[in-house]
């Protein structure tokens, strides 16, 4: 899966999490969670329950500290996917 | 300092009405929101009969966001964020304000927190899996957090408080309210209390032999408050919420008044004499009561209708006695007595602020409710009450003030003395 496929991906995870519907549909590696997207601090935990569900892949604390922007994310994802668990 | 405190909003959800329309519709014509529950047949529950809202998470849409909405499990949260938020816009208010409302607060009771929820919990932990809990949990079994979510809605910031005081809490969280304007620490507040009856709380109850067990086949007959083929309670679920004001407050705003609370007294009977875990000691019920009226600046001629706790078990008779030693008003002179359990049941914390919004409605529409499944009234009870202030059809009459009671587990009594609002 590729940077592009995760991102389209990474949409569906994001959805329920935040009400900044349309800034969801435009994101790009620069979105900030919080900043941007105004999601709660508090459900970047779910959002990493969801992306391990969504992968199948186990994020660990380390690797979900940096999970603060879309490109965070991806590449927190992607080096998962190629190294499972 | 001693304010007046008006009521300017209602909200309910009930089994037998999901808004203020519907819930008066069915008050007026005594329709019944018991149900045969098919879930409590397969659990072996000896009652199978319920007070259910038909509520539907759909119908949080609007009162919510939607990522509030998304992960809400707990249907007593539910159940009171509708209410509460139902009657803040009856009270003429915008649900979403930009900056704190310093001036209201919120007192909003509960007995148990979510069990559903707490299950969850429980399952996840012990299946080693407690890393997918996730965020939304801690929040909904926490039992502030009905008032946590209301609060942080409205954007509340005066005093934010959980009250919880058995089948006493709903009528407890509308007084302490009332103190807090009255006493000037508030201009309004949010009261009311809800409660979710799962199969485990209701199983509790089951097993204490002190539910309806022979109407399951006939569940609108299997509430019976004050009735000699009364053999337990019903239990139910919902919520009952409504706005007070200080008076001034709700005249500069140009607000609709729906009456007024005009004193109350919460207490307990220190389960001595009489007193017990689950029984209310009388001396401690009388008391309640006088205080209430001495706190409202009322005497006892002046109540037109007790809204009774009056269960459907064997201390409604007990609680008749108490009501006619507090009054101390016999025969065709006693007021008139109904109780909302014998439509909807008993639904433990959210009891007291249900039967309250019913209470504030028919003083507003001037009706006494009917008392349904009351045939065959206790004889004892018809010693000390005429008949015919035992209605079993809606009654229109003039209704200016109403004592409203319940008592809960602990020994723990809460009285409301309500009337019309007069500009005087």
């Amino acid at each position: 899966m590729n940077r592009k496929e995760i991102l389209i991906e990474l949409k569906k995870v994001l959805a329920p999490y935040t009400e900044s519907k349309a800034m969801l549909d435009g994101i790009n590696e620069e979105t900030d969670l919080i900043k941007d997207l105004n999601i709660n601090s508090a459900n970047l935990v779910d959002i990493i329950i969801d992306a391990e569900a969504q992968y199948n892949i186990e994020i660990d604390f380390d690797a979900a500290e940096k999970m603060y922007n879309v490109g965070n994310c991806i590449d927190v994802i992607s080096e998962k996917i190629n190294k499972p668990a | 300092m001693n304010n007046r405190v008006v009521i300017t909003g209602l909200g309910v959800v009930s089994p037998n009405g999901l808004t203020i329309p519907d819930f008066l519709h069915a008050i007026r014509n005594g329709v019944s929101g018991i149900r045969f529950i098919p879930e409590y047949a397969d659990l072996k529950f000896n009652c199978q009969v319920s007070g259910i809202p038909e509520f539907e998470w759909d119908q949080l849409h609007n009162y919510i966001t939607e990522t509030s909405l998304y992960g809400l499990k707990g249907k007593g949260i539910a159940y009171g964020i509708k209410a509460a938020l139902d009657a803040w816009t009856d009270a003429g208010n915008e649900i979403v304000s930009e900056d704190t409302l310093w001036e209201t607060g919120c007192v909003f009771g509960s007995s148990v927190a979510d069990t559903d929820v707490i299950k969850i919990a429980i399952t996840r932990v012990d299946a080693k899996e407690s890393k997918k809990l996730g965020s939304r949990v801690v929040e909904q079994i926490m039992n502030s957090g009905i008032t946590a979510y209301i609060s942080g809605r409205l954007g509340l910031g005066n005093k934010i408080i959980n009250n919880s005081a058995a089948c006493a809490t709903g009528t407890q969280s509308i007084l302490m309210g009332y103190e807090y304007i009255k006493y000037g620490m508030a201009k309004r507040m949010v009261v009311g209390s809800s409660e979710y009856v799962d199969r485990y709380v209701f199983g509790g109850f089951d097993s204490m032999r002190v539910l309806s067990r022979k109407f399951n086949d006939e569940p609108e007959k299997a509430s019976r408050p004050m009735s000699l083929s009364a053999g337990g309670f019903v239990p139910g679920s919902g919520a009952g919420a409504l706005v007070l004001e200080d008076l001034d407050f709700a005249l500069a705003r140009g607000a609709k008044i729906y009456g007024e609370i005009l004193g109350g007294s919460t207490n307990s009977g220190g389960q001595r004499n009489g007193g017990s875990m689950t029984a209310p000691g009388p001396d401690g019920v009388v008391r309640c009561i006088t205080e209430a009226m001495a706190d409202s600046a009322i005497t006892a001629a002046d109540i037109d209708l007790i809204s009774g706790h009056l269960t459907a078990t064997i201390a409604d008779k007990l609680e008749i006695q108490n009501w006619a030693r507090a009054l101390a008003r016999t025969g065709g002179d006693f007021p008139f007595v109904n109780s909302l359990k014998s439509m909807i049941g008993h639904s433990l914390s959210a009891a007291g602020s249900i039967e309250t919004v019913a209470a504030v409605l028919q003083l507003k529409y001037n009706f006494v409710h009917p008392n349904l499944n009351l045939e065959d009234p206790i004889p004892e009870i018809l010693d000390i009450i005429g008949a015919n202030n035992l209605p079993t059809a809606k009654v229109d009459k003039v209704i200016n003030t109403v004592a409203k009671a319940n008592f809960g587990f602990g020994d723990v009594n809460s009285c409301l003395i309500i009337s019309k609002y007069r500009n005087n």
